[in-house]
């Protein structure tokens, strides 16, 4: 009997030596080899990104490189008086409506793929692969393909038509996928028993499907918008004769020389934060709203 | 509110759902109205798809659901006027404890002031009106039964589904709300079917009971017929406190058999008007594990008419009123004795002890 006891006993007194480790004051060297791995990933990511805001708040000397030249908010006002820096503001107008376009088609179809999703039907998998083949489809190819397309049936290409139709081959695939795993915690009882308490269909949609979803339709929502906003590979050959304010970003790259690129890219930072930022509150303030939000039952 | 009428029938009732094996399979059953009834049976044995078939959420494949003297096949859950509590409840996460009840209310149209004041009476009803405002993930489990069913109540159903509505809770919290659950349907008056998979519920709380296996009903009847008198094996063993053994019809007197088994001979049993059985046949005999008596092998043989099985005591537990007594008397099938708390200590065995178990004729009885 002791014999099994003080065996039992030697695994349990390692075990313990081991999960007291990491509370010791010294942290181990791999804390800090992985902490430098962090810092160097974090400086690579937003380093550069953080130089092209700040020399874009130079001065009418500014240059493109360091150092900095004076500090005064002349390039932002450059970017949208100047021709000749491009059509800076038709161009940011364009991606807005295009974004916004994007996102109400990848919200609604999503919504109504994760709905019909829930259940099999035929062909329900060659659907789904359809979908993740438009997704890993090269953007570029896809875009020329679609322009060509367009070219060939004498249809004008155009931003809210052909460059939609790319866009929407991305923002699609992705935007259903979101919902799947929105839905996935999803309970069909409560649909049922809102249909047992004498809703109608639409009733049940209105007052309790969406309600629950809300969290996760912000989130396909914010997909929509933010990867129309900043696409390029698609929207490049599908535009048509007007550009999308990424292609007026590349353009400009070409052939501006000054620090309003730096502006505009600033400008173009700030509008993305701001869609995240009131989509993360949106959620946020739903999820206040009802406690701890639609995970728990 | 409309008078009851939540009698329910159920004929011939059928659901398939591939074609070939019928999960519910052939259910005819009278339930009265303002029963309590409850459909008890192991996980797949069909008694939640008979409650979504009586509350519409589910269609048969044949047979018919009366309600009232109505058939109310192809209606609408609000049509026929039942209400269901569904198994976790279901309630919608993103409305508040006022909401979720006045749900019903509000899809039918009625204003805010109008559904609030329906909907206050009956939270002071079933002691909600503090949890007003709380949102479903901030209650408790019990506080969200009460919930469950006062949304299904506010629709003034004549019958209440609930499916398994106990299993959510833990063990102390279930005894309570059982007794909260008889009586919600003392005070609505009204019918409920209520499907669970655990006996001492279904005991404890039933006018009547139905036993189901693979789609069929094995026995219905009030709970107190059910337990004492299992009609089969099946029912004997789900609903336990018997011990079950079979045996070899050896003599047919004009009161009583007399049984053999391989191990056993010399079991006496009452004769009963409703069995048939001559010399030779194969019987499943059942005892109730509180009719046996235990007695030391030394202390002589019992009266006339008892049987007396020898047998080893392989384990004793403490239950508190009653003490547990295991023993090997039918050698192959658990043999199980209670013994009353007090009588046991006047005289308390050990494990390895040979006792006489016995029990008079009448107590045996014959299982179909």
């Amino acid at each position: 009997m002791t014999a099994v006891l003080e065996r039992l006993d030697v695994p349990m007194v390692k075990s313990r030596r081991h999960a007291a480790a990491p509370r010791s004051d010294r942290r181990p060297w791999t804390f800090y080899a992985l902490a430098a791995v962090f810092t160097l990933y974090v400086a690579a990511l937003y380093g550069p990104m953080i130089c092209i805001y700040i020399l874009s708040f130079q001065d009418v000397r500014g240059g493109l490189v360091f150092p900095m030249k004076g500090r005064s908010l002349h390039w932002f006002v450059d970017l949208f008086t100047q021709v000749r820096t491009g059509d800076v503001k038709g161009s940011f107008d364009r991606s807005i409506k295009l974004a916004v376009l994007v996102t109400v088609i990848t919200l609604v179809v999503s919504f109504l793929a994760g709905l019909a999703f829930r259940r099999r039907f035929i062909g329900d998998t060659f659907v789904f692969y359809l979908m993740i083949g438009s997704l890993v489809a090269p953007g570029l190819v896809l875009g020329i393909g679609i322009g060509l397309l367009f070219q060939w049936l004498g249809i004008n290409a155009s931003w809210y038509t052909s460059a939609l139709g790319a866009q929407l081959s991305w923002t699609l695939p992705f935007g259903v996928l979101v919902m799947f795993a929105v839905m996935s915690r999803f309970n069909s009882a409560w649909e049922e028993a809102a249909r047992d308490l004498g809703a109608s269909r639409w009733q049940t949609i209105g007052l309790v499907v969406i309600p629950i979803l809300a969290p996760g339709l912000v989130a396909v929502a914010l997909f929509g918008f933010t990867l129309s906003y900043d696409e390029f590979a698609r929207s490049l050959q599908t535009a048509g004769s007007l550009n999308t304010l990424p292609l007026e970003i590349w353009s400009m790259t070409l052939n501006v020389t000054s620090p309003s690129l730096y502006a505009l890219g600033t400008v173009t930072t700030i509008v993305s934060f701001i869609a995240i930022g009131v989509s993360i509150g949106a959620i946020v303030l739903i999820n206040r709203r009802r406690g701890t939000g639609p995970a728990s039952r | 509110m409309r008078p009851g009428h939540g009698d329910i029938e159920l004929a011939g009732l059928c659901k398939s759902y591939d074609g070939i094996t019928n999960v519910v399979d052939g259910v005819n059953l009278k339930i009265p109205d303002r029963a309590y009834c409850c459909f008890l049976g192991p996980s797949g044995c069909g008694k939640t798809t008979i409650l979504r078939m009586i509350a519409g959420h589910e269609d048969p494949t044949a047979g018919e659901i009366v309600i009232g003297g109505e058939n109310v096949l192809g209606l609408a859950p609000v049509e026929r006027r039942t209400a269901m509590m569904f198994q976790s409840y279901a309630l919608f996460p993103h409305l508040t404890v006022r909401d979720n009840i006045a749900f019903a209310l509000r899809v039918r149209g009625q204003s805010r002031l109008e559904r609030y004041k329906a909907v206050d009476l009956m939270m002071e009803k079933v002691r909600l009106t503090e949890l007003a405002d709380r949102l479903p993930a901030n209650l408790s489990g019990g506080q969200q039964q009460r919930v469950a069913l006062a949304r299904a109540a506010i629709t003034e159903p004549r019958v209440l589904l609930l499916d398994e509505p106990l299993s959510a809770l833990d063990e102390q919290l279930r005894v309570q709300m059982r007794q909260e659950l008889r009586r919600m349907q003392r005070e609505l008056g009204i019918t409920f079917v209520h499907v669970t998979h655990t006996q001492l519920e279904a005991i404890a709380l039933a006018d009547i009971v139905v036993v189901m296996e693979k789609g069929k009903i094995k026995q219905s009847g009030p709970a107190r017929d059910v337990y004492a008198y299992p009609r089969d094996r099946y029912v004997a063993e789900f609903l336990g406190g018997q011990n079950i053994f079979s045996g070899k019809v050896e003599q047919v007197g004009s009161d009583h058999l007399v049984i053999s088994q391989p191990h056993r001979t010399g079991i006496h049993v009452g004769v009963q008007a409703d069995r048939r059985v001559g010399i030779g046949d194969r019987i499943d005999l059942a005892v109730r594990r509180d009719d046996i008596e235990l007695m030391r092998a030394t202390s002589g043989e019992p009266g006339g008419g008892a049987t007396a099985l020898p047998g080893r005591v392989l384990a004793i537990e403490y239950q508190g009123s009653f003490v547990k007594v295991m023993l090997d008397t039918i050698p192959d099938e658990e043999f199980i004795a209670y013994v009353p708390e007090r009588t046991f200590f006047q005289d308390p065995f050990n494990v390895g002890d040979v006792l006489l178990a016995t029990w008079s004729a009448g107590r045996a009885r014959i299982l179909a």
